[in-house]
């Protein structure tokens, strides 16, 4: 090979991460810091009833009983938990009536980040809910929706509009006692979506939210809820950026998804937060809980995710599969370069007779980042004649990176097959030297290949995001050859 | 048995004994060895017993052992009847024997023997006396005193075991035998320690038995260190065969030195708890070492496999084969884990765990683990848990062969893989034949034999010649 790898890799180091403005918003805060009080200004800003805020307050009261989860492959520095602002919104009127009202800033960066908040732009095809910092600003296609009974808005609305059902399958997936950062969303979680597909419905488009952090020194907490009730389809898909800044921020989002009996979701993720630059500085301490339950039999949620972004990640999008026959499937491309840390994977829990679940996690780590895959493929008892795939593969780039794998298998049934296999090696030269020969330059080359090793993930990814995914992909590793 | 006191096993009891007995322990050690002991109580007292809550022993849990009363031994009768207890019914199985009886060699009357070609072999406690320098240099210099509450508490407490020299450029010309018997009417905590060096350019083949002779609990925290200098090659066998009661802890620590190869063998037939601790750490380039397991499990035995391959130097290979057949309510754990440091470039690892449930009741937890921080290696590893290949099923079933038949026929193939690495011939013919009997349940620990497979209509008895000790 004549090209120096380490130039090359030097040049992946500095591709541009191009969602890194900040916008010019009026913001208001709540105070800065974590008490009893910030739940309840929350609780109040939001005109919660009752029994949110005594939901948020027992959530609160956990988290304070726990401790930071510190099993991970990571290396955090301590969170001070009072120096983050809790809760940033948009100063804005009470409710947009039309998009005429929304601050043409707030279109602008939305526009900027690609999101059609516009109606008109229906050939996109996709309904959007649009987060900012803490508040969900608008949702498209709402009226569509409603036409077939789906309900599709920010979660504040859940509260006020549907509260039977926020109460029936909030925290049902997901308890508040489930982990430290589920019970810190718990307590302080200001908006995310609210996703509820009556019986027998298929959706027609795709739903989407956007998060954007703008605001400095803040937290994101957004809570997603997705009901897909008898027989109901719907493909759900989320993406996430923030500004360029020096100082680090988090983001603790829960998502819940409760499939019933013959119902299938779909989620997809391109998560693309600022990772910081290029010495670790600054990015997003990523820390989700992302859970489904096949509730029903015949069921199915399947869960993409394509990581580009964040300093730290942590999380395990993860299926409990308790109907018989239901199906759970977890697809995964993670990216980490420079001095990213990413401890990511699945767990599926096989409790119902003859679940199906696949794993195909890739990870690609450059630069000096860590990149670890931890996986539970857990067959209970019960689960007969169950059966698990898995495969994690991971591409090294460089000679100062790390790949992990952790998978855990656990067996308690005779009739179940599990599989898992896992590879990790570089770039094979051999693929490299074919590709060159025939013309192409090293950079081109390991894009080719990057993509091939990524493609059995990236195909799983509804058109929309499969475009923007592959030219993330190309962004984060430009040229490195190994 | 003098010292015994018969109690739970609790971390305050052992750091009383220590406090209380600390000169008996230590009463033939050389000037540093009890530094090390004095260290390695310190950790223990920081660490204690593990407990559920950690990582390395969430599925195994040491409740039920714990629960038990038993003598802690720190120092055995002298008195052994070493041609009752010591047998080995492997036909034409030729090996020095070496017999350790509760944790403490045997024979005493020769207890360390040097050969003429310069292999020493005998007695750890007498090796102290003798060779002090030698055992310095490499006693504690392997195992993990410092994060193994097990192996910290080994390294307090133990007095004897198995030494074994072999000098440079010889090569043992025949296996060497260890019998680790645990034979007592009380229960009986042991803590016995083993060295094993291997000079430059060495070669020995090593057969390591851990068996019971009755069905009285035990617990044994044993802890072997092995060392193999530059080019050495060992051909290491571990064969388990204790009865239900008992608890085995086994911690083999081997260190390989620049083109040192191994291969090791663990064997698990029986065992009540067996939790076998195997770290490896490759301390020179164009190291080779391959790790064969194979664990036949039934009633409510439970076997814990922890294999750490450490990669600290370029050009090494490693592979791990670990296969396992559970049957009724056993449980078994495999926990691989293999890390590649920064400069070890060139590295191939590999490692592999297979299980086959046989009962609604057994269960497993599998956790190959690869931690990588190099970029130029070629790593991999799999894990399956299943049934029997239907198809292999039909295909004999069409053949006219019976269910159980050709149920015992795919099993048996199904462990010939493991099995088939052992490079001794007659003691790959008794573990296959161990195996078949096993699989047909017939095979269990009973009064009296060393590897517990003679059936009443097929005595066979072999009494090895004592002399050869």
């Amino acid at each position: 090979m004549e090209s120096d790898p380490n130039k090359i890799i030097g040049e992946v180091t500095q591709s541009d991460y191009k969602y890194g403005f900040v916008t010019d918003i009026e913001t208001e805060y709540a105070p800065k810091g974590l008490s009893e009080d910030t739940v309840r200004y929350i609780s109040g800003k939001k005109n919660e009833p009752a029994f949110m805020l005594e939901y948020r307050l027992k959530a609160f009261r956990h988290w304070l009983t726990m401790k930071e989860p510190k099993w991970a492959h990571l290396e955090i520095p301590p969170i001070d938990f009072q120096d983050i602002f809790f809760y940033a919104a948009p100063k804005k009127k009470k409710e947009y009536e039309s998009l005429d009202q929304v601050d043409p800033e707030l279109l602008a960066t939305f526009n900027k980040l690609g999101i059609s908040l516009e109606e008109q732009k229906k050939l996109s095809g996709v309904a959007v809910d649009a987060v900012i910092d803490s508040v969900s600003v608008k949702t498209t296609f709402s009226d569509t929706l409603s036409k077939y009974g789906i309900l599709f808005c920010s979660m504040s609305e859940a509260v006020q509009h549907h509260p039977e059902l926020v109460k029936q399958y909030l925290g049902s997936v997901v308890p508040y006692t489930d982990n430290y950062y589920a019970a810190l969303n718990s307590a302080v979680f200001s908006d995310g979506s609210f996703c509820y597909i009556p019986k027998g419905v298929r959706c027609p488009v795709e739903l989407s939210t956007y998060f954007r952090i703008n605001a400095a020194n803040t937290g994101q907490f957004e809570r997603t809820l997705i009901v897909a009730d008898e027989g109901a389809y719907v493909s759900y898909m989320e993406g996430c950026t923030a500004p360029q800044r020096d100082e680090n921020q988090l983001h603790a989002a829960v998502v819940e998804i409760v499939a019933m009996k013959d119902a299938s979701v779909k989620y997809s993720t391109v998560q693309n937060w600022y990772p910081g630059d290029k010495n670790g500085k600054g990015g997003i301490y990523n820390f989700v809980t992302k859970r489904g339950i096949c509730k029903g039999n015949n069921s199915k949620i399947s869960w993409t995710q394509v990581e580009t972004g964040s300093a730290v990640t942590w999380k395990y999008p993860s299926c409990i599969l308790l109907g018989d026959n239901s199906v759970g499937e977890f697809y995964s491309v993670a990216v980490t370069n420079n001095h990213q840390q990413a401890d990511t994977g699945t767990k599926m829990m096989h409790l119902g007779k003859n679940t199906k679940s696949t794993i195909i996690s890739k990870g690609i780590s450059a630069g000096k980042s860590n990149n670890s895959y931890r996986g539970l493929v857990r067959i209970s008892k019960n689960a007969t004649n169950s059966r698990n795939y898995s495969q994690c593969d991971s591409l090294l780039l460089g000679s100062g990176c790390g790949a992990h794998t952790w998978p855990y298998i656990q067996v308690e049934n005779k009739s179940s097959i599990v599989e898992h296999e896992a590879t990790t090696s570089k770039i094979s030269e051999d693929q490299l030297f074919y590709c060159q020969q025939r013309g192409m330059n090293a950079e081109s080359a390991i894009g080719l290949i990057v993509n091939g090793y990524a493609k059995e993930v990236l195909k799983q990814l509804p058109m929309e995001f499969a475009v923007e995914a592959q030219k993330l992909l190309s962004i984060s590793l430009e040229g490195s050859v190994g | 048995m003098q010292g015994a006191v018969k109690q739970c096993i609790t971390k305050e009891l052992m750091l009383t004994l220590y406090g209380d007995r600390r000169a008996v322990i230590s009463a033939n050690d050389y000037p540093g060895l009890t530094a090390l002991r004095d260290d390695a109580i310190r950790r223990f007292q920081e660490l204690g017993f593990p407990t559920t809550k950690l990582e390395a022993w969430k599925h195994t849990d040491l409740k039920e052992s714990f629960a038990k009363e038993y003598d802690v031994v720190l120092k055995a009768d002298d008195a052994v009847d070493v041609q009752k207890v010591f047998r080995c019914n492997i036909p034409h199985l030729d090996t020095a024997i070496m017999g350790q009886l509760n944790g403490e060699y045997v024979s005493k009357d020769v207890p360390l023997m040097t050969l003429g070609n310069g292999i020493i072999m005998g007695s750890l406690a007498e090796a102290m006396k003798k060779y002090p320098a030698l055992i310095e240099a490499h006693l504690g210099k392997y195992a993990d005193s410092v994060t193994d509450s097990f192996t910290a508490l080994n390294t307090a407490f133990s007095r004897d075991g198995v030494f074994i020299y072999v000098p440079d450029n010889v090569k043992s010309p025949k296996p060497v035998q260890i019998i680790n018997v645990i034979h007592h009417d009380e229960n009986l905590f042991l803590q016995s320690r083993n060295l094993i060096v291997l000079g430059k350019n060495s070669r020995l083949s090593l057969v390591h038995c851990d068996d019971s002779y009755n069905h009285q609990p035990s617990f044994s925290n044993v802890v072997t260190e092995i060392h193999l200098g530059e080019h050495a090659f060992m051909d290491h066998y571990k064969l388990q065969n204790l009865n239900n009661s008992s608890t085995l802890i086994s911690s083999v620590y081997f260190q390989l030195e620049a083109a040192a190869g191994l291969e090791s063998h663990y064997i698990s037939l029986n065992g009540g708890l067996l939790r076998n601790n195997l770290r490896l750490r490759f301390n020179g380039p164009h190291g080779n070492a391959n790790i064969y397991g194979i664990y036949l499990m039934d009633r409510k035995q439970h076997t814990d496999n922890q294999v750490f391959v450490d990669h600290a130097f370029p050009d090494c290979t490693s592979g791990e084969l670990f296969k396992g057949i559970l049957d009724e309510h056993s449980s078994a754990v495999f926990n691989g884990h293999v890390l590649v440091e920064r400069n070890a470039v060139r590295t191939n690892a590999y490692q592999s765990n297979r299980n086959i449930l046989l009962t609604e009741t057994a269960k497993i937890n599998s956790k190959p683990f690869l931690e990588i921080y190099n970029d130029d290696v070629k790593c991999s590893h799999g894990s399956t848990t299943g049934q029997l290949d239907q198809d292999a099923m039909y295909y004999l079933r069409q053949r006219g062969i019976g269910e159980e038949s050709a149920r015992m026929l795919l099993m048996y193939a199904y462990a010939d893989e493991v099995i088939g690495k052992i490079a001794i011939d007659p003691l790959r013919r008794r573990v296959e034949d161990m195996v078949k009997k096993r699989l047909q349940g017939e095979l269990q620990i009973c009064e009296a034999c060393v590897l517990h497979c003679n059936t009443p209509e097929n005595p066979v008895e072999f009494t090895i010649d004592m002399t050869k000790i």
